[in-house]
């Protein structure tokens, strides 16, 4: 037969050229961004950071050394210590272990259940819609950062609670995002053609109508790892987010409320408080710099 | 072809179809009223032949095919595919069905999905309906029906961005055909196309109802590709079918003063029928399906309109056999000099 060799053709010619079209033509246009690249590698650099400095450094975040507490920046300790003497440079990068793993975690369970919920709302209509719509209406409506303590405190806060927490809180607007996008998908020929084949309801919704969505899912939910970082951070610096001793940047730049340490320890605070806002600030530019290749319209 | 035993065999009978689209409004979304987009439509193709539907912009061509389909509900009437009524089959029975009747749309850039492949785009069908056993057989098929319409293996894995609006079209009618269907809608399949293209289209349509023995409702706006397609045509007016038979008695002999308009409107080659035809010209715009005209509904723009035209709505008269008109004149209950 000859469409053996045409096959095998085929997935070879998909590799070089064939796939290009969409999510090349999006980074293509994001490459231009020269902002957003540095971002990017500015990112990638922190985050190659909290992988490596704790497995390389020769301290652990919890081991103490009274004799040499509250250092300032030195050799041996590149950050300084804090007030019982541990080592704060890899206090700092366990932290960011922590808060960037929780904002990832919270940012694909949210994806999860927005894409879902989005998906159902958006394809089928009618009472579906009207009420996934509607529950996620009530959710919105929360006050976040009240629920989020109230939950917090009623329950403990591990990771899991926060990030199931702040998932099930934040879904909403990806539910919606998704669910705009697949109403006006819905009503291509392509998908009328799909009723005409007889092509089932799942591979409808999961293989034709989300894989055109997902250009926007990805734009939000870097914008998202952003905000979820601040959030996990304000709750840390309120004492709802992940207990001490576990380093969080939250829990780190915590210290900055001892006016003593605001002072005169400005090691203490000062390494987290960049490193969150360094972290922010790239994954809202790349965000934003997605948002404008996937759909130049939405660009201001 | 096709032999006198399965000459006769009516495929597709549409009975007394009504599509209302409700028009909502107001506080509460409740129904205003409706567009009357296929008001009463009955005809019947026979196995192997192409029914040409034509009429103005708006007058419910796409809804009808969409509608014979099932791809949309119904008001009223009744469709009728190989004598079942396609309203009335369980979810089990009108997927089976789905594989012998198919559309190939009008648009052939909002047709194909640009996030799939083109293999997958004509082959997802065979492998839902388990008409193939794994993925190496679904491409053999699929190349196979490539090849069918004109384009090379090779394109088979590539997106339909790689592709121009004429192989778009051969996609789309690949899409349609692979199923092995009996009955295909072509919903003004060559209208988005260049006109050098379509021709081209055209003929392979044409080539491979033809050879597959396929029925086809083709619809489209365009007289002359209708004249060279079909073995019927229909003419449609504000939802209404007002003229319908064999196409040698709509374009020789038109009964009904909107096909005889939309006729002399027809650019023509011929210099003999120029010479002979009369030429109408309509007044005015196709008004709303949504409040059609009383009684006839072509009153308001038909150049013989007389009073009882805006009374009392004509039936369907048959003229001559199987040539059916919507028209007071037909009937012979005004006439044409009485004016
Ligand atoms: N989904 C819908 N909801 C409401 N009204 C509709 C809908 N689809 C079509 N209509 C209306 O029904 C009427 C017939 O539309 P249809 O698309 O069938 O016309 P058409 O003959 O195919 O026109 P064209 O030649 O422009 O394609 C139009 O007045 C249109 O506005
Ligand atoms: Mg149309």
């Amino acid at each position: 037969m000859t469409s053996n060799t045409t096959v095998s053709k085929c997935l070879t010619g998909r590799k070089d050229k064939q796939v290009e079209s969409f999510w090349s033509s999006i980074f293509k246009q994001f490459r231009k961004n020269k902002l957003a690249v540095v971002s990017f590698y500015v990112l990638l650099v922190i985050i190659l950071a909290c992988i490596f400095v704790p497995i390389f450094s020769p301290y652990t975040m919890e081991q103490t050394n009274m004799q040499e507490k509250s250092l300032p920046p030195s050799a041996a300790h590149w950050f300084g210590t804090d007030d019982i003497g541990r080592d704060l440079f890899t206090r700092l990068f366990v932290g960011g272990r922590i808060s960037l793993g929780i904002s990832l975690a919270v940012v694909a369970l949210e994806c999860v259940i927005g894409i879902l919920l989005g998906t159902l709302a958006g394809y089928y209509g009618g009472f579906v819609d009207g009420l996934i719509m509607r529950i996620a209406d009530i959710f919105l409506c929360f006050p976040f950062l009240i629920i989020c303590i109230t939950i917090v405190s009623i329950f403990s806060s591990g990771p899991v609670t926060l990030i199931v927490t702040l998932a099930v809180l934040s879904w909403p607007s990806i539910a919606r995002i998704v669910r705009a996008q697949i109403l006006s998908l819905r009503e291509l020929e392509y998908m009328e053609a799909c009723e005409a084949l007889g092509i089932s309801d799942s591979r409808r919704m999961f293989r034709h109508l989300l894989p055109n969505v997902m250009a926007y899912v990805i734009v939000y939910a870097t914008l998202g790892i952003a905000g979820t970082i601040l959030t996990e951070t304000s709750l840390s610096f309120l004492g709802m987010g992940i207990r001490f001793p576990i380093p969080t940047w939250g829990n780190l730049i915590q210290a900055a409320r001892n006016p003593a340490v605001l002072d005169k320890y400005w090691w203490y605070w000062v390494p987290s408080g960049v490193a969150i806002f360094l972290t922010v600030m790239c994954w809202n530019i790349i965000g934003d710099a997605l948002r404008d290749a996937v759909d130049p319209k939405m660009k201001r | 072809m096709s032999d006198t035993a399965t000459k006769h065999e009516v495929l597709l009978r549409v009975d007394d179809l009504v599509k209302h689209f409700p028009i909502r409004g107001g506080l509460f979304k409740q129904v205003k009223s409706h567009v009357r987009a296929v008001d009463h439509v009955s005809f019947e193709i026979e196995r192997g032949k192409v029914l040409g539907i034509v009429g103005e912009s708006g007058c419910g061509k796409t809804t009808l095919g969409r509608t014979v389909l099932r791809l949309t509900p119904r008001t009223a009437g009744k469709v009728f595919f190989k004598d079942k009524d396609i309203f009335e089959q369980g979810k089990g029975n009108l997927l089976k069905l789905r594989t012998k009747m198919q559309i190939i749309f009008q648009d052939p850039y909002s047709s194909l999905n640009p996030r799939l492949p083109v293999n997958e785009i004509i082959g997802e069908a065979l492998v839902q309906h388990g008409m193939v056993k794994n993925k190496s057989e679904m491409m053999d098929r699929v190349i196979d029906i490539i090849e069918k319409c004109g384009l090379f293996p090779e394109q088979a894995c590539r997106y339909p961005h790689q592709f121009s609006g004429g192989q778009r079209q051969r996609i789309c009618i690949a899409r349609a055909l692979v199923l092995n269907p009996e009955f295909v809608v072509c919903d003004e399949t060559v209208s988005a196309l260049d006109v050098s293209i379509q021709s081209q289209i055209i003929n392979l349509l044409k080539e491979m109802q033809e050879h597959l023995g396929l029925t086809y409702l083709f619809i489209s706006h365009d007289l002359s590709v209708v004249r060279f397609i079909s073995d019927q045509v229909g003419v449609m007016y504000l939802g209404e079918l007002v003229e319908y038979g064999e196409k040698n008695q709509i374009f020789n002999t038109p009964r009904h003063p909107y096909t005889e308009a939309l006729l002399s409107a027809a650019p023509t080659f011929d210099f003999a029928e120029l010479r002979t035809r009369k030429r109408i010209i309509l007044k005015g715009d196709i008004p709303s399906p949504v409040n059609p005209p009383s009684g006839c509904r072509f009153h308001t723009r038909c150049p013989f309109a007389q009073e009882l035209c805006s009374i009392e709505s004509p039936e369907d008269i048959e003229v001559e056999p199987g040539h059916r008109v919507r028209c007071h004149m037909a009937s012979g209950k005004i006439s044409a000099s009485g004016h």
